[in-house]
C-alpha cells in the first residue's frame, strides 16, 4: 500500500519521473527547481532509473533535446523555472506541433527583471499560448500525483501533446510535507513503456518538421487546436481513474464552500489552500464567500469554470502576475471573456497579489473578498491593477 | 610536404567515378536547390555513406527549407527539423534516446543507428555554437555536418560569421568606406577539435570521393563527429552555377579551404599539392562577392591562407606520431 511518508517535494515529484519510468531527462539547474533535477540524477547515478539523464548547456537545448528524444519514441521528462522557461519558449510551440508528449515540472518562480528567484507566475502565464497541455497542483501531494498523470495524459494516441505541471517554487519546492508514495508495485500497469506511432524509425523512415507552405499552415494550426481541445476528454478520464484507484481526486475546477457563495475568490496553485482560512474566518462572521480553483488552465475548461461561477455575485480573480498594460492579469481576462455570453453572469473584478515570493497574508485574502464586496456595491473598479499587499 | 604521410586525394583518384559510389539515393530528387548547389549535392554523397539505419536531424535553413515542402520530401531516412540553432541539441536527444531504448531492448540493439546532424554555417556558427558546443562536449555519438555556404543564403546573403574576409553580402556590403566583410571567417573545424571530438573533417563535394570517405569514418567511430563542408553557393556567390566544382576545387588547391581530417587528435591533409598552393587569386576571380576588392585585402587574405596551411602542415607532423 501507499505508505505515507514526510519528503520534500522536489523528491516527490522527481520520483514520480523515476516511477514512470522515463527514458530521458534532459535539464538544466535552475532555482527553484534544482532539488529535482539533483534527484534524478542521483537516481541515474546509483542505477535506481535507467535513463539517460543529458547535462545540458542551456534550457534551449534542454527541450530541444526532449524533442528529439521524444521524437524518437522516449519517454521524456525535463523540468524548469522562470528564465529557464523563457529560454525554452521557442521550442515550446515545437513540442506540440510535432506532437511529442514532453512531461515538464514548472516550479513556478518570478521573471527577470529585477531578478527574482521567487514565486509567482509570470513564467507560465507568459507561455499561455504556445500549446501545452498546462495543469496545477496546490500542495506537494497533487504535484506528485499530476506528474504521474501527466504522462498518462500527454502520450495518449489521442493525445500526444506535451503537458506541464505547475506548482509554487520554494513555497512547494523547498517544503517537506506528508505525503503518500505509491510503493513502485502499486503502479505496475499503471504506465506501460511508450509506444510512439509517430517516431524516428529506420524501418518506417518518416519526415517530420516539414515546411509548411501557406496551403497548409493554417489546416497544420487548426490540427493542433482541435487535439489539445479533445485532449480534454482524455484528461477527464484520466483524472477519473486515479480517483478510482488510488482515491484521490481531482477535477479540472475545484470548489471551496463555493456553491453558495455570493463572492468567489478565483486562484490558481499552493494560494487555494491558504484562502480557505480566510474564507473560514468570514464564514463564520455570516458572509457568503467561496473559491474555485482553476486547476486546469489549458485546455482552458469553459463550461466547469461557468457552471461553477454563475450563480455567485461576484468573481474576484487573483493574478499571479501583471499583464502591463492590459488587464490586471492574464487569468482576469481570460474569466472575464468565458463568462461574457452567460445571460446570467456575476460581476468580476482582478486584483494582482504575491509577486515575486511577496507573502499574501490572511488580512490580503479578506482585503481580497472586501474588494468584491465594494465592487458588487459600487459597480467601480478600484483601480484598473489592484495590487494587494503593496507597500504605499 | 612530409614524403611518408599517404595523401587520400591524389591526382589518379581526383575525379569522380560513377560505379564507385552507392547507387541508393537517401537524399532523393525532387528537391529546390538552386542551380549549382553544391551543398545539395554534398547531400547526396554525404547519404552515399550511410546506409538506412540512418536519423538526421536538420537545423532551419536551406537545406531544410528545399527538400520538406510538405507534403513532399526528398528524406528516403527518418528526417526531424525543429528549429534553427538547435540541431545538435535535437540530435543529443535522439542518441540518447535510441541507447536508452536499445539498452532497455525496445529498440533493437543490433542495429548500428546513425544519428547525423546538418546545420549551414549561420546555423553552426553563429546561432547554433552553444548547441554544437554542448553536443560535443558530452560526447554524443553522432555526427555533425556543416554545410558552408558562407552566409545566410536562405534569407537572402546576410553575412555570418563564417563569411570570409572581404566578401560583400547584403549586410556586409561592399561600399565607398568598406570593402565588405571585415574579418577573417570563424574556423569551426578548430573549434570541434578543442572539443575533443574523436573525429573532424572539412570537405567538399567536388572531392566526392573523400567526402564520402570522410562520412564513413565520422558515422563509423563511436563518440562525437564533425565535419565541415564547403558549400559553393552560386546565387549567394555570384558564381555561374556550371562552375561550382569546379570552384570547389580551386578553393581547395588555393588552400583557401584546406581539406584535412584530425582523427583522434590527429592531423592528415587530404589533398596532394605537390606543387603547393595556387594564389588566391585563382579562387577570388569569377565571383561578384570578391570583385571589388583592393590589392590591399587580397594580399591580407593570401597571407592569411598560406599561414593557416603552413600551420596545418606543421600539426601534420606534429601530430604524425599519435
Amino acid at each position: 500500500m501507499a505508505k505515507r511518508v514526510g519528503m520534500e517535494v522536489s523528491i516527490a515529484i522527481a520520483e514520480a519521473a523515476r516511477q514512470a519510468n522515463v527514458d530521458v531527462v534532459s535539464a538544466y539547474p535552475i532555482t527553484p527547481q534544482t532539488h529535482i533535477v539533483e534527484h534524478l540524477a542521483s537516481l541515474v547515478a546509483d542505477g535506481e532509473l535507467d535513463a539517460e539523464y543529458i547535462t545540458v548547456e542551456s534550457e534551449h537545448t534542454a527541450m530541444s533535446a526532449c524533442v528529439g528524444a521524444a521524437a524518437a519514441g522516449a519517454r521524456v521528462f525535463t523540468s524548469t523555472s522562470s528564465q529557464g522557461l523563457a529560454l525554452m519558449h521557442e521550442i515550446l510551440y515545437l513540442a506540440p506541433s510535432l506532437r511529442t508528449p514532453v512531461v515538464m515540472a514548472l516550479a513556478n518562480r518570478a521573471l527577470s527583471g529585477p531578478i527574482s528567484i521567487w514565486n509567482d507566475h509570470s513564467d507560465v502565464m507568459g507561455q499561455r499560448d504556445t500549446g501545452w497541455i498546462s495543469i496545477f497542483a496546490n500542495n506537494g501531494q497533487e504535484a506528485y500525483d499530476l506528474t504521474l498523470m501527466a504522462f498518462k495524459i500527454g502520450e495518449h494516441p489521442d493525445v500526444l501533446l506535451p503537458v506541464m505541471v505547475n506548482f509554487d517554487g520554494f513555497i512547494l519546492t523547498h517544503v517537506i510535507e506528508p505525503l503518500y508514495m505509491f510503493e513502485d508495485e502499486e503502479l505496475e500497469g499503471y504506465l506501460p513503456p511508450f509506444e510512439y506511432k509517430y517516431k524516428l524509425d529506420t524501418d518506417n523512415p518518416m519526415t517530420l518538421g516539414p515546411v509548411g507552405l501557406p496551403d497548409v499552415y493554417t489546416e497544420a494550426k487548426k490540427q493542433q487546436d482541435v487535439a489539445i481541445r479533445n485532449s480534454r476528454k482524455v484528461i477527464d478520464e484520466v483524472l477519473k481513474e486515479f480517483g478510482e484507484n488510488f482515491g484521490r481526486k481531482y477535477n479540472p475546477i475545484e470548489h471551496y464552500k463555493s456553491d453558495d457563495a455570493d463572492i468567489i475568490l478565483l486562484t490558481q496553485g499552493s494560494v487555494t489552500e491558504a484562502a480557505e482560512v480566510a474564507v473560514d474566518a468570514l464564514r463564520e462572521q455570516g458572509k457568503k464567500v467561496g473559491i474555485v480553483e482553476l486547476r486546469l488552465w489549458r485546455p482552458f475548461p469553459f463550461q466547469d469554470l461557468i457552471d461553477a461561477l454563475v450563480n455567485a455575485k461576484c468573481v474576484v480573480v487573483l493574478d499571479r502576475c501583471i499583464s502591463f498594460g492590459g488587464q490586471a492579469g492574464p487569468v482576469l481576462s481570460e474569466v472575464r471573456s468565458a463568462l461574457y455570453h452567460e445571460p446570467k453572469r456575476p460581476m468580476v473584478v482582478g486584483c494582482v497579489a504575491g509577486l515575486g515570493g511577496r507573502d499574501i497574508s490572511l488580512e490580503n485574502y479578506i482585503e481580497m473578498f472586501e474588494i468584491g464586496e465594494n465592487f458588487l456595491k459600487t459597480g467601480k473598479e478600484p483601480e484598473i491593477v489592484k495590487i494587494v499587499g503593496l507597500r504605499e | 610536404m612530409s614524403a611518408e604521410v599517404k595523401r587520400p586525394i591524389e591526382s589518379a583518384l581526383n575525379v569522380f567515378a560513377y560505379r564507385l559510389v552507392e547507387k541508393e539515393e537517401f537524399f532523393t530528387r525532387g528537391h529546390r536547390a538552386c542551380q549549382g548547389c553544391a551543398a545539395a549535392l554534398g547531400l547526396r554523397h554525404i547519404f552515399k555513406a550511410v546506409d538506412k539505419d540512418t536519423i538526421v536531424i536538420n537545423a532551419t535553413g536551406c537545406m531544410e527549407i528545399v527538400s520538406s515542402p510538405y507534403p513532399f520530401t526528398s528524406w528516403a531516412l527518418p528526417w526531424l527539423h525543429v528549429a534553427f540553432e538547435n540541431a545538435a541539441a535535437v540530435a543529443s536527444g535522439v542518441e540518447a534516446a535510441v541507447k536508452a531504448l536499445q539498452r532497455k531492448g525496445r529498440l533493437d540493439p543490433s542495429k548500428k543507428i546513425k544519428v547525423i546532424a546538418l546545420g549551414g554555417d549561420g546555423g553552426t556558427a553563429d546561432i547554433g555554437l552553444q548547441a554544437l558546443s554542448g553536443a560535443l562536449i558530452r560526447r554524443h555519438n553522432f555526427t555533425y555536418i556543416c554545410y558552408d555556404n558562407e552566409a545566410y543564403m536562405n534569407t537572402g546573403v546576410q553575412g555570418s560569421s563564417a563569411t570570409p574576409l572581404g566578401a560583400s553580402t547584403t549586410t556586409t556590403p561592399a561600399g565607398k568606406v568598406s570593402f565588405g566583410q571585415g574579418y577573417w571567417k570563424k574556423n569551426l573545424a578548430e573549434i570541434a577539435v578543442a572539443h575533443k571530438a574523436d573525429y573532424v573533417a572539412t570537405a567538399c563535394p567536388s572531392y566526392p570521393l573523400d567526402l564520402i570517405r570522410k562520412v564513413k569514418r565520422a558515422t563509423e567511430i563511436e563518440g562525437p563527429a564533425y565535419i565541415h563542408m564547403f558549400a559553393v553557393c552560386p546565387t549567394g556567390w555570384g558564381t555561374d552555377p556550371a562552375y561550382s566544382v569546379r570552384l570547389g576545387r580551386l578553393a581547395a588547391e588555393t588552400g583557401v579551404f584546406p581539406l584535412y581530417e584530425v582523427d583522434h587528435g590527429k592531423y592528415r591533409l587530404s589533398l596532394d599539392l605537390p606543387q603547393g598552393l595556387r594564389p588566391v587569386t585563382d579562387y577570388l576571380k569569377g565571383q561578384r562577392r570578391f570583385r571589388h576588392l583592393p590589392q590591399e585585402v587580397i594580399d591580407e587574405f593570401q597571407e592569411m591562407v598560406t599561414r593557416e596551411y603552413e600551420r596545418l602542415k606543421k600539426m601534420e607532423r606534429l601530430t604524425q606520431e599519435l
